[in-house]
């Protein structure tokens, strides 16, 4: 930043529609910056890796002029540089390559199963905000009494729980022994295919169909799995609210506005949670992020066809283009929506102009 | 040899001084009362205690096991908790659990450990140089940083251990290579602060060079911030380290990695759902352990960010 500040000295200040251009560019600038950095490093692991990618198309009966033509045309032969601008066209295009599991190409695949990330992810999401934010409010006004105490306990117990175990464990309870909810997979095998798809997401498809057994038997699959991942997602949302909450309440305003003789409801939810408002979406964005990633794990366990199984089944068996193909979809929505949440910083609070 | 006490004087007496003798002296009575703060910790202390029996399970695991790990028993297959002989049950081969549970510590903090040295180095590198050369250089090695902070973790840790090959030393490199981008972040903003203070100005005209001011007068400066960080991190290495085993990716089998006990006791969770809950309860005690300790840690090193978290 200092250096910044040096150049600028002794220019003149450009007007303000013109400094708010620059801020945008700057933006825009590195953003690009970083997709171009985050598709070179996949790039790199696609080329290191020991498998050779003209074996895996041709086969390994194939003579050697097949062999070499096929390297000649997947562009082996040219240099690095230039078989990064290759596969950067490629990869702006949408063109992630083909499957070598399903020798289709990985960017449908990725379009079948990302929605059934995204239902997963956001109703986590839902969860973890609708239970924790009034948690961590709690927690940050009656600061030190049990209450308090049960917010950090099961924020503790959030940081060190291993997901993939506390979903084995959840299936084992709620599937095993009590059968409240449905087992792993998005629906139960009497009700595939009995609703169109228009998203992807069966709870919304169900929903606009009107087929509302349908829409019952994918949310007793699903409710489980995103219990789970709200969880998460709640143990960090409440922490964040409560430390936020416990800044706010410790200003000078709250204690004018309390002695003018407010209500304690309106002091805490209208003067001091309103100022948090911003910084808790950008909180919340952040812990959509990891959902999204959290959803890796998650999605094994219960066998959910989403982007996360999709990356990892393509992983043990050595499927290199879906692998990457689905890095870089969750590496490109991890920077959008850090991104996203700056701005909605910098737009709603003033002080960050 | 002012560093010792002199005659009539106790240890005690000796750290809790208001007038230390010497540098060491004053060094040694600040380490000492971050030690009792830290001691009237009670949370804290259960994490250190907790840590410190695993240690002493790692380094005395072949007396403290009752089986071989490795020794399989077809006859006597998943067999519950508390049958003869076996305190936790076998496993589908007919391994004792509690002992692969134990000798399975060794991995845990054989990969802890490594990622713990490698990750803050290469972040204290990074960002110390980026923070004291300024400039394009600056600009360079941040970008590179913020694009590793742009993938989430544990995909990136997925790639690079599908483009390096399964195995315990790949899922520590994967680890590693997604784990330093934030000691970085705060290598170089303890760095920004302390590259402009007067003392660093008076060494310069003393005639040291830059290498010498990094390592000597910068580098013990962040310590103790990455310190804290370290072993906050800890819980997230141990919890991503067993869910790359999980996934097959870390150590692979037989050896007695939690994760991929887990991933084995997986197939059997309804009818037997001990195999996979023990190691599982295992990963979770040591996360929950470092996560004590490192809030502990935090509030004695780090007075102002305490109890925000």
């Amino acid at each position: 930043m200092a250096i910044a500040e040096n150049k600028t000295v002794g220019r003149r200040t450009p007007p303000p529609f013109l400094r708010g251009l620059i801020t945008a560019a700057k933006t825009v600038g590195s953003v690009a910056i970083t997709m171009l950095g985050l598709m070179f490093v996949t790039f790199l692991i696609g080329r290191v890796m020991p498998v050779d990618p003209v074996l895996a198309v041709v086969g390994e009966r194939a003579s050697k002029e097949i062999y070499q033509a096929t390297y000649e045309a997947m562009g082996l032969d040219k240099p690095l540089l230039v078989q990064f601008a290759y596969y950067l066209w490629d990869v702006l295009h949408g063109d992630f390559g083909m499957s070598l599991l399903n020798a289709r190409p990985v960017s449908e695949d990725i379009k079948r199963v990302f929605p059934a990330t995204l239902e997963l992810a956001t109703l986590g999401t839902l969860i973890g905000v609708l239970l924790g934010v009034p948690l961590g409010v709690t927690a940050a006004v009656r600061r030190g009494t049990w209450i308090d105490q049960i917010a950090r306990f099961v924020a503790l117990i959030g940081y060190s729980m291993p997901i993939f175990w506390l979903g084995l464990i959840g299936l084992l309870i709620f599937y095993g022994i009590l059968g409240w909810v449905g087992g792993p997979g998005r629906l139960g095998i009497f009700y595939e295919d009995l609703v169109p798809v228009r998203t992807g997401m069966i709870l919304v498809d169900s929903a606009i169909d009107g087929n509302w057994s349908v829409f019952r038997n994918a949310f007793s699959h699903i409710i489980l799995p995103a219990s789970i991942l709200g969880y998460y997602s709640m143990a960090y949302i409440s922490r964040m609210t409560r430390s936020f909450m416990l800044e706010q309440l410790s200003a000078e305003y709250i204690t004018t506005a309390r002695v003018k003789g407010l209500p304690e409801r309106t002091v805490i939810w209208r003067h001091a949670f309103g100022n948090i408002k911003v910084q808790l979406i950008t909180v919340i964005a952040l812990s959509y992020a990891n959902l999204l990633e959290g959803a890796v794990l998650t999605e094994t366990i219960f066998s959910w066809p989403g982007i996360g199984s999709y990356i990892t089944t393509a992983l043990l068996s050595a499927d290199m283009a879906a692998v990457l193909g689905g890095t870089i979809v969750v590496g490109l929505i991890f920077v959008l929506i850090n991104i996203f949440s700056d701005l909605l910083y910098k737009f709603f609070d003033p002080r960050a102009k | 040899m002012t560093d010792l006490p002199p005659h009539g004087q106790t240890w005690r007496d000796w750290l809790n001084t208001d007038t230390p003798t010497s540098r060491s002296h004053a060094r040694a009575a600040a380490a000492w009362h971050g030690w009792l703060r830290l001691k009237s910790n009670h949370m804290a202390m259960l994490g250190l205690y907790i840590l410190i029996g695993l240690v002493a399970v790692a380094a005395f695991a072949p007396w403290i096991a009752p089986h071989d790990p490795l020794a399989q028993n077809l006859m006597n297959r998943l067999q519950p908790p508390g049958s003869p002989g076996h305190l936790l049950g076998t496993d589908s081969l007919g391994r004792d659990i509690l002992s692969r549970m134990i000798y399975g510590s060794r991995i845990t903090l054989y990969i802890v450990s490594l990622v713990a040295m490698i990750a803050p180095i290469v972040g204290l590198l990074v960002g110390t140089i980026a923070g004291y050369a300024g400039g394009w250089t600056d600009a360079i090695l941040m970008r590179i940083t913020d694009i590793f902070l742009a993938f989430p973790r544990l995909v990136l840790a997925l790639a690079f251990v599908a483009a390096l090959g399964a195995g315990i030393e790949n899922a520590v490199l994967a680890i590693s290579i997604t784990a330093w981008p934030p000691y970085a972040r705060i290598a170089r903003a303890e760095t920004l602060t302390i590259r402009n203070s007067d003392f660093i100005a008076a060494i310069r005209l003393q005639g040291a060079r830059p290498l010498r001011i990094i390592t000597r007068h910068i580098w013990p400066l962040c310590i103790s911030s990455l310190i804290i960080r370290v072993t906050l991190d800890m819980a997230g290495i141990i919890l991503t380290a067993a869910g790359l085993g999980f996934l097959g990716l870390g150590a692979q089998p037989p050896s007695p990695e939690w994760g991929a006990m887990v991933a084995e006791g997986r197939r059997f969770i309804l009818d037997s759902w001990w195999v996979a809950t023990m190691p599982g309860l295992a990963i979770f005690t040591v996360s929950l352990a470092f996560n004590l300790l490192g809030d502990g840690m935090r509030d004695v090193l780090d007075p102002k960010e305490g109890g925000t978290r």
